[in-house]
């Protein structure tokens, strides 16, 4: 029982973090309608950042977000502006081509890191890496709990964003209807760069989170990029909350597939919870919410 | 106010719009009538911007509206209500009502304007917390027209605004473009509903195969031996 409640609690805030990978997928399929296959890899380019403030100038993970996530918010919206809004007013043989783009983007970031850091194995060692809280009979990584506890933030902080102000309405109305939304008055390229960017700023801080955490090195991002698509399915493809419940599912039975199974098959796990879920409920988690 | 010189727009290699011209004055209500694919739609796409002109030019109040992105043509005072009402369905009706109006003055008077959609429409209001994809057909059309009149338009361009109603409603959304017309917004309505648009219109012009062919008073055109035998079946 002390097993089970301990897995499911790692599981959860692991979950935390996924979710607001997801999130970032989500907001991006939502607007632009494609499926950004280099998520993963710009949550790699933020951890790789967040790891040069610390070795080169000993700055803490948690302090390098700061630094990392405005930074990646701009090359996702330079991506954006300069990459795939350009493909979308081409018309071309494959309507899919914003996806292969990514597809392309996702690898050039990949092999330029691994030319500049090499594939060597990195990792931060931070004074409180190891820590723990004990309450009761479990035991709670203070990193964790610290990820979990900021992904929260985040996703009230975007939820806000989305619900309570003119710009997330926009965003929201240009997701829903593209032609409406300019109509009245949206400019929609702005919203999509924006939504581009806001999307992976959200996978930036989860990478920087990751951190103190995971052990980074440069074909990280593809793993993290099916990590994300399997999180987007799950939620039910453009669902915000979906996204969150979808991110702590995978978590908590990523978790449970280490425990109980083996830890070599935690990501097989994920694996076959896609396959099921694609197989028995096609749409996804219900949608939760209209978000 | 509104005037189009001229106006050639083709989607790709098709062409829809033949060398249209006409002009909307201030105050009126102006009817495009024409049959399905003469290219009534396609012209109010390319007034707002969201189709582009291949030739000729677009002007309001003096304003060259033509080469004018999409999304800054609603602050010119101009609103499309496009065909099949194209509401934000998972947003509600309030939220809806606020798209109408993110930008300049509009913005500034927006819970004013709200109240005033909402005397308009007491069926809105009711339902303002309600998302906008579970209104009924009719309510979901008085939206849509509530969120055109958030943006404080000079013009209020509807495209089929009957369409998909049941007859009792389609009167409804007439007698609300009247009562808006008489609060002075100038209308510009395109229908195939000829017979009962052409009776309370100001002026009309018929689209055939993209090209205007004729135009009149309504009352004209209800007598015009051509408009009684293509349009009305008589």
């Amino acid at each position: 029982m002390e097993l089970f409640l301990q897995t499911l609690v790692a599981g959860t805030l692991i979950g935390g973090l996924y979710a607001i990978i997801g999130i970032g997928m989500t907001l991006i399929m939502g607007v632009m309608g494609i499926i950004n296959l280099a998520h993963g890899q710009i949550l790699m380019v933020a951890m790789y950042i967040t790891w040069v403030l610390w070795q080169y100038l000993g700055i803490d993970p948690y302090i390098g977000i700061i630094v990392a996530v405005p930074v990646v918010f701009y090359l996702g919206e330079g991506i954006t502006k300069y990459l795939l809004h350009p493909l979308m007013e081409k018309d071309s043989i494959i309507p899919e081509n914003q996806v292969l783009m990514t597809v392309g983007i996702g690898m050039v970031l990949v092999e330029l890191v691994r030319s500049i850091f090499s594939s060597d194995y990195r990792s931060v060692q931070t004074s409180y890496t190891e820590s723990i809280w004990r309450i009761g009979h479990i035991s709670l990584s203070v990193p964790m709990v610290i990820a979990f506890v900021v992904a929260l933030l985040l996703t009230l902080g975007l939820f806000l964003l989305l619900i309570r102000t003119d710009l997330g309405r926009s965003i929201r109305a240009t997701a829903q209807d593209k032609d409406a939304a300019i109509l009245m008055g949206v400019s929609a390229e702005k919203i999509t760069i924006l939504t581009f960017g806001i999307g992976s700023a959200l996978t930036a801080a989860a990478g920087s989170l990751f951190l103190p955490i995971y052990y980074l090195y440069p074909d990280l991002g593809p793993i993290f990029t099916v990590k994300a698509f399997v999180i987007t399915i799950l939620g039910g493809l453009g669902s915000t909350v979906g996204a969150i419940a979808g991110g702590l599912v995978l978590g908590i039975a990523e978790t449970f597939g280490a425990t109980y199974i083996s830890m070599g098959y935690r990501d097989a796990v994920g694996l076959v919870i896609f396959l099921l879920v694609l197989i028995f409920f096609p749409g996804g988690l219900k949608r939760l919410t209209k978000i | 106010m509104l005037k189009l010189e001229n106006i050639n727009m083709s989607y790709g290699d098709v062409q829809v719009l033949w060398d249209v011209s006409f002009e909307v004055r201030e105050g009126e209500i102006l009817v495009l009538v024409g049959a399905n694919g003469a290219g009534k739609s396609s012209t109010l796409k390319t007034i707002s911007g969201l189709q582009r002109a291949s030739s000729g030019k677009i002007t309001f109040d003096g304003t060259d509206l033509t080469h004018m992105p999409a999304e800054k043509i609603i602050g010119q005072g101009v609103v499309h209500v496009p065909e099949g009402r194209r509401l934000f369905n998972e947003m509600t009706v309030e939220e809806n009502l606020i798209m109408g109006a993110l930008h300049g003055e509009a913005k500034k008077q927006r819970s004013q304007t709200m109240e005033e959609c909402y005397e308009l429409f007491p069926r809105l209001k009711e339902r303002r917390s309600q998302l906008a994809g579970t209104l009924s057909g009719g309510e979901q059309q008085m939206l849509a027209v509530a969120r055109g009149l958030m943006s404080k338009p000079k013009l209020l361009m509807l495209d089929e605004p009957s369409l998909g109603l049941a007859p009792v409603l389609v009167q409804d959304i007439f007698d609300i473009v009247k009562s808006v017309n008489k609060q002075g917004i100038t209308v510009l309505l395109v229908e195939q509903n000829v017979q009962s648009t052409l009776t309370f219109c100001d002026r009309a012009y018929v689209l055939e195969n993209g090209r205007i062919v004729l135009s009149g008073t309504g009352k004209e055109l209800l007598h015009n031996e051509h408009v009684r035998s293509a349009y009305l079946g008589i």
